[in-house]
C-alpha cells in the first residue's frame, strides 16, 4: 500500500520530474514544451504557453474544429438540424456522444438523436458535392420541417471548395427557414477551440437578435457555456425557477436556437465556460449592452457565491431574500453529506486535464471534500483561461488565431441597453466585477504542476511522481489511468453519472467521490509502487 | 424555383441519417493494432485520430494509442511530409515500436500525399538508421466504410511483410473483423487441431489487456512480424467472410482482392474460404476445413461443443421459432447471423448493413437455405430506413451493435448486442460469436432475451420455463 504522504508544509518542487519529461524530448520538441509546463506561483504572476499547434506524433488529448463547432456548442441544441457536409465518420463520431440532455416538450422538435451526413462519396470529391448537399437540405426539410439547419463543413469539403455559405444563403431563400453554414474544417485551428469561436460567429450573425420579443420576467438572465451533460443544466434550473430569475436561454445545454433568437433581450448573461462562449458574450455587450459575469456552479459554495453575485446585480431585496433562502435550505443538505464524505476523502490528491474550463471549476468541488489538486490543465484554453484576462491584450496573435474570422460588431442603436450600461457603470464603482476571469493558477497551489495540452508520456511520468488518488480526464485516458491502479473520472461525459453542477450537483459528486476513493478493488491491482518503498514528500491541504 | 438537379441516388434517402457504418480508417486502425509493437498513425488532421481512438476505446475499454500528423492549414497546401517526418521520429522515440501503420484520410487523400513516395524518402535517407517497419493503406473516408479500411489493411500488411521464404508447415488464418474473444477461442481451435497458424491480425490481447504490473506503451501481444513474413510459405490460407475483398486501381485493372487470394496468386498457397462460423452450419463447414486442412478428426471436446449446442437448439427451440428477426451490421456478421438464425427457425425480416458491396443478397440466399428468399436486404442502408422498416415489421427483436438501441427502444423489443461498436455495455470486446463456443453464448442470449421479454410482459409473472 502507498504510505500516506505528509501534508503539512506545501507541495514539492516538481523541478526534477519536469526535467525528466522534458529530457526524453529532442531539444527543439523540449524547448517548445517547457514553456507549456508551469511550476505554479499564486503569487507572482507566470506566462504559460497555451494554444498553440499539437506536436505532430504526441499523442494529444485534442479534438479538431468540427468538433468545437458541431460536437460542442451546436450539438446539445434540439431544435436545429445540424447536417454535417463530408465523408461519415465525422458526422457518426460527434453523434450524442457527449451525453448532452434535453428535456422536449409535449410537441417540440428535438433532432440531437439524429446524426445526419451526407456521406460524401468518390464521385463528390471529383465532380463537387453541393448539388447533393442542396438535395439533403431539401430532403432534410421535407422529412422534419424544422425551424433551422445548420451545415458543417468537413476537411475534404473544405479542400475542393463547396461553398456552404452561399448554399446555406441559397436554401435559406427557396424554403424560407433558417439555414446557416460553418467553416469548421477539422485542420483549420490548434484544437476544438477554434471551432468554438467559430460556431459562436455563427450563432451571433445569424441567430441572436432575430426575435425582438417583449419581457417575460422580472430579472431575465441567459446562462452562457453551459452544456447539460450528464442533466447539469436541470438542476440550474431548478435554482432560477425558485428563486424567481427567468432563465431565457441556455447556450447550449437544454435549449434552442428559438431562444436564443430573443436572448438579446436579457438583463445579465452568466459565463459558464468561458473558454467555449466568451465570445458570443463579448459581442452581445457590444451590440446590445448586455454585461456579463463569470460563475462558476460546479461547487456547493460555487454555486452559492454565483447565485447572490447574480442577485447583487439585480439588487433586488425579495429576489436577495429568496436566494438566501434557497442556499440556507440547500447548504444544509449538502453539509450533511459532506461532513459524512470529507472524513473519508480528507488528505487525498487529484490531478486532472480536461476542457478549457473543468479543469479550474472542479477543483473546487474536490476542495470542498479535502482534496488537493497537485497538477491540472487544459486540452484547448488560452492564456487568459490560466493566468485570467488581463493577459488577453498581451496573447500574440498568430497564423492560425488570424484564420478565425473577427466580427465587427456595431452598436444597435435601436436596441442597446443604456439602462444596463449605466447599472454597469454605477456596480463598478461599488466595487461588483464585471467580465472578470480570473483564471485557473491564481487559485492552484504554490508549487502545483500546470501543463497545457498533456500528453501520454507526460501523464504517466506525473502519475508515477505524484501518485494520485484519482485522476480527471475523459474516456482517451480512462484506461491509461485505471492500468496504473489509479480510478479516472471522467469529466466530459461523467461517466454515465451526473448531475454535478449546483447544489444537488456537488452532493452527487461528494458520494461518487466517496465511493471511487474508497472501493476496494484498487487494492486489489497491483502497480509498482505499492510495493516499493515509499518516498515521504511534503503536501498541504488547501483550504 | 431552382428544379432539383437530377442525382442518380441508388438508395431513397440522401443524407444517411444516422449511419450504420463507420470510416476507413477506423477499420485500418484496428487492423494494425493486431500487428506485435505496431502503431498507427492518422495521416490527416488531428480530430481523426482522437475521434477514432475514442470511439475503439469505448468499445475495448483499454488504452488505445494512435498517432496523427496533425494536419494544419498550411500543412494542406504545402503538403504534409515534414508533419510524417516529426509524427514518425516522435513516435519511434516514445514508443520504440517494431512497426507503424501509416493509415491516410480524406483529407491527404484529396491533397494527394504520396504516402509511399514519401516513406520511401525516408527509408533512403541514411542519416534514419533503425528505423522500424513502416507501410501505408490508402484509406480515404469517402470510399467505403471501416470495413474497406480493416481489409485493405491486412491486404497491405501481408503484401508488405511477406517475404520469399521456404515453405513452412504453417497455415494462414484471417479471422475478418472479429471481437478478441473470438479470435481467442478460434487460436484454440487452431491449436487444438494441432495446426500452426498465423492470425491476421491478432488483436485479442492488444485490444483486451490484463491488468499489467508495469505500464506497456505498445501493449504485449500482435501477430510478430517474424510470423508475417513467413506468410508466404504456409501451405494454406483459411479466410473468413465473403466481403473481404479489395477494390484495387487502376493498375491491377480493377481487380478485386483480398489478402488470401493475393497469396493464392503470388505464391500459390490454397486458400479455404468460409464465412465466420456462427450457427451449427457454418461451424461444420469451418471445422471440416480444419480437419481436411490438418489430416486430423475433429477433437473431441469440439465434438461435444457441437453436440451440446445441438442439444440446446432442442431445448430452446420453442421459445423462438418464428420470432421475427432485424439483423444489422457489417455485411459479413450480418450474412452470419442470418445463416443462423435462419437454421434456429426465427424469421429474418430484415438484414441491413451500411455497406454496398452488392453482394449481400446473393449471398444470404445462398447461407439461408429455408428462408433466404424471403429476407429483406437492405444495402447502403442507414439506421432511419432500418427504424422505418420496424414500422411495418414488428421485429421481436434486433440483433447488432449498440447504434440501433434506440429502434429497439421505439418498439419496446430487445436488442442483443453482437459486433462493433458495444459503448452501452460493458464486456463489448468479450462477446463470443464464432464457433461452436460462441454460437452457444449468442443462442443461449437470443432465447432468454425471447424469455425475459414474455417474463416481463406477462400480468401474472411466470417464474418457471
Amino acid at each position: 500500500m502507498v504510505k500516506k504522504i505528509d501534508t503539512t508544509k506545501g507541495l514539492p518542487d516538481p523541478s526534477e520530474v519536469m526535467d525528466e519529461i522534458l529530457g526524453k524530448y529532442p531539444t527543439k520538441i523540449a524547448k517548445k514544451r517547457k514553456k507549456s509546463l508551469v511550476i505554479n506561483d499564486p503569487e507572482g504572476k507566470k506566462e504559460i504557453q497555451a494554444n498553440v499547434r499539437t506536436i505532430p506524433g504526441i499523442i494529444t488529448q485534442r479534438g479538431c474544429t468540427y468538433a468545437g463547432c458541431k460536437g460542442v456548442i451546436l450539438g446539445p441544441t434540439r431544435d436545429v438540424i445540424n447536417l454535417v457536409h463530408g465523408p461519415i465518420g465525422c458526422s457518426f463520431y460527434a453523434w450524442l456522444t457527449r451525453r448532452n440532455q434535453t428535456r422536449v416538450p409535449e410537441g417540440g422538435d428535438n433532432f440531437i438523436n439524429y446524426c445526419f451526413s451526407t456521406d460524401i462519396q468518390d464521385s463528390n470529391i471529383v465532380f463537387g458535392g453541393e448539388a447533393k448537399l442542396k438535395d439533403a437540405v431539401r430532403e432534410a426539410f421535407e422529412m422534419f420541417h424544422p425551424k433551422a439547419i445548420g451545415i458543417f463543413s468537413t476537411c475534404p469539403v473544405g479542400l475542393i471548395g463547396d461553398d456552404v455559405h452561399a448554399i446555406s444563403r441559397e436554401m435559406k431563400a427557396e424554403l424560407g427557414i433558417n439555414i446557416f453554414g460553418f467553416s469548421c474544417e477539422g485542420y483549420r485551428g490548434v484544437s476544438q477551440s477554434a471551432g468554438h469561436h467559430i460556431a459562436n460567429n455563427g450563432i451571433f450573425k445569424h441567430v441572436v437578435g432575430n426575435n425582438n420579443r417583449d419581457r417575460i420576467g422580472k430579472f431575465q438572465i441567459n446562462l452562457l457555456g453551459e452544456y447539460n451533460i450528464g442533466g447539469d443544466a436541470f438542476e440550474l434550473e431548478r435554482l432560477f425557477d425558485e428563486a424567481g430569475i427567468t432563465l431565457l436561454s441556455t447556450f447550449s445545454g437544454n435549449s434552442t436556437l428559438k431562444s436564443m433568437e430573443y436572448s438579446h433581450t436579457a438583463d445579465l448573461n452568466l459565463v459558464m465556460c468561458h473558454r467555449s462562449i466568451n465570445y458570443i458574450a463579448e459581442m452581445m455587450e457590444e451590440k446590445y449592452g448586455v454585461p456579463w459575469i463569470k460563475i462558476s456552479f460546479i461547487g456547493a459554495e460555487g454555486t452559492a457565491k454565483a447565485l447572490r453575485k447574480t442577485a447583487g446585480y439585480f439588487d433586488d431585496p425579495e429576489l436577495t431574500a429568496k436566494v438566501e433562502e434557497i442556499i440556507e435550505r440547500e447548504m444544509k443538505k449538502v453539509n450533511a453529506v459532506k461532513n459524512t464524505v470529507k472524513p473519508k476523502t480528507e488528505g487525498k490528491l487529484a490531478m486532472m486535464f480536461v476542457g478549457g474550463s473543468r479543469a479550474h471549476h472542479y477543483q473546487d468541488l474536490f476542495r470542498e471534500i479535502g482534496v488537493t489538486t497537485v497538477s491540472a490543465g487544459y486540452e484547448f484554453a488560452h492564456r487568459d483561461d490560466y493566468e485570467g484576462r488581463d493577459v488577453i491584450p498581451s496573447i500574440k496573435i498568430d497564423a492560425d488565431t488570424r484564420n478565425i474570422e473577427n466580427l465587427t460588431i456595431e452598436k444597435d442603436v435601436e436596441l442597446y441597453r443604456d439602462d444596463l450600461a449605466a447599472k454597469k457603470k454605477q456596480l463598478l464603482k461599488d466595487g461588483y466585477n464585471f467580465s472578470d476571469y480570473e483564471g485557473m493558477m491564481p487559485e492552484m497551489t504554490k508549487n502545483s504542476l500546470v501543463i497545457d495540452d498533456i500528453n501520454h508520456w507526460e501523464a504517466e511520468k506525473l502519475i508515477e511522481y505524484y501518485k494520485p488518488d484519482v485522476f480527471c480526464a475523459g474516456i482517451k485516458e480512462k484506461y491509461i489511468v485505471q492500468k496504473a491502479g489509479i480510478p479516472l473520472k471522467q469529466l466530459h461525459s461523467y461517466d454515465y453519472g451526473g448531475p454535478y453542477a449546483g447544489f444537488e450537483g456537488a452532493v452527487n459528486f461528494y458520494l461518487e467521490m466517496e465511493r471511487m476513493l474508497g472501493t476496494q478493488i484498487w487494492k486489489m491491482v497491483d502497480t509498482p509502487w505499492k510495493t516499493e518503498p515509499e518516498i515521504v514528500g511534503s503536501f498541504a491541504i488547501n483550504e | 424555383m431552382e428544379k432539383i438537379p437530377t442525382l442518380s441516388y441508388i438508395r431513397p434517402f440522401v443524407s444517411t441519417r444516422n449511419a450504420c457504418k463507420l470510416c476507413s480508417p477506423l477499420g485500418a486502425c484496428i487492423a494494425i493494432k493486431g500487428i506485435e509493437g505496431c502503431v498507427p498513425l492518422i495521416h490527416g488532421s488531428q480530430g481523426c485520430a482522437t475521434y477514432i481512438r475514442r470511439y475503439i476505446i469505448s468499445h475495448y475499454k483499454e488504452p488505445v494509442d494512435i498517432a496523427s500528423s496533425n494536419f494544419s492549414e498550411e500543412t494542406t497546401i504545402f503538403g504534409g511530409e515534414n508533419n510524417l517526418k516529426t509524427a514518425l521520429t516522435n513516435v519511434i522515440n516514445q514508443y520504440q515500436p517494431k512497426a507503424i501503420g501509416i493509415t491516410t484520410t480524406c483529407l491527404s487523400e484529396t491533397i494527394g500525399e504520396d504516402v509511399p513516395l514519401q516513406l520511401s524518402n525516408i527509408r533512403n535517407d541514411s542519416s534514419n538508421s533503425n528505423l522500424p517497419s513502416l507501410f501505408t493503406i490508402s484509406t480515404p473516408s469517402y470510399q467505403g466504410t471501416h470495413m474497406d479500411g480493416f481489409n485493405a489493411t491486412v491486404l497491405e500488411i501481408i503484401k508488405h511483410f511477406t517475404k520469399k521464404m521456404p515453405s513452412a508447415d504453417k497455415v494462414n488464418f484471417f479471422p475478418g473483423f472479429v471481437s478478441p474473444a473470438d479470435i481467442r477461442h478460434l487460436k484454440e481451435v487452431f491449436i487444438d487441431f494441432n495446426i500452426d497458424a498465423i492470425t491476421l491480425p491478432d488483436y485479442s490481447d492488444t485490444l483486451d489487456n490484463p491488468v499489467w504490473e508495469k505500464y506497456y506503451r505498445v501493449p504485449k501481444g500482435g501477430t510478430p512480424i517474424s510470423e508475417l513474413e513467413q506468410i508466404g510459405s504456409a501451405y494454406a490460407s483459411v479466410e473468413l467472410g465473403s466481403f473481404t475483398e479489395v477494390k484495387q486501381g487502376g493498375k491491377n485493372g480493377g481487380k478485386e482482392l483480398s489478402a488470401a487470394t493475393w497469396l493464392e496468386n503470388e505464391h500459390g498457397i490454397k486458400n479455404h474460404k468460409t464465412i465466420l462460423p456462427i450457427g451449427m452450419n457454418s461451424c461444420d463447414t469451418f471445422f471440416d476445413i480444419l480437419s481436411k486442412v490438418s489430416g486430423k478428426d475433429i477433437p473431441t471436446k469440439y465434438v461435444m461443443q457441437r453436440g451440446r449446442l445441438l442439444d440446446s437448439y432442442a431445448d430452446g427451440h420453442k421459445y423462438i421459432f418464428g420470432k421475427k428477426a432485424v439483423v444489422y451490421g457489417e455485411e459479413d456478421l450480418v450474412l452470419a447471423l442470418c445463416s443462423f438464425l435462419d437454421e434456429i427457425g426465427v424469421e429474418v425480416a430484415l438484414a441491413a448493413s451500411g455497406a454496398n458491396s452488392g453482394k449481400l443478397q446473393k449471398e444470404i440466399i445462398k447461407h439461408c437455405p429455408e428462408h433466404g428468399k424471403s429476407i429483406k436486404v437492405m444495402s447502403d442502408s442507414d439506421f432511419e430506413q432500418i427504424n422505418e422498416e420496424c414500422n411495418l415489421i414488428k421485429p421481436d427483436f434486433l440483433i447488432g451493435n449498440s447504434k440501433g438501441q434506440y429502434i429497439a427502444k421505439n418498439y419496446n423489443v430487445p436488442l442483443i448486442r453482437v459486433g462493433f461498436p458495444i459503448h452501452d455495455r460493458i464486456g463489448g470486446q468479450r462477446v463470443n460469436h464464432l464457433g461452436y463456443y460462441g454460437t452457444q453464448e449468442l443462442f443461449d442470449k437470443v432465447v432468454n432475451a425471447m424469455i425475459e421479454y414474455k417474463q416481463n410482459n406477462s400480468p401474472i409473472g411466470y417464474k418457471y420455463m
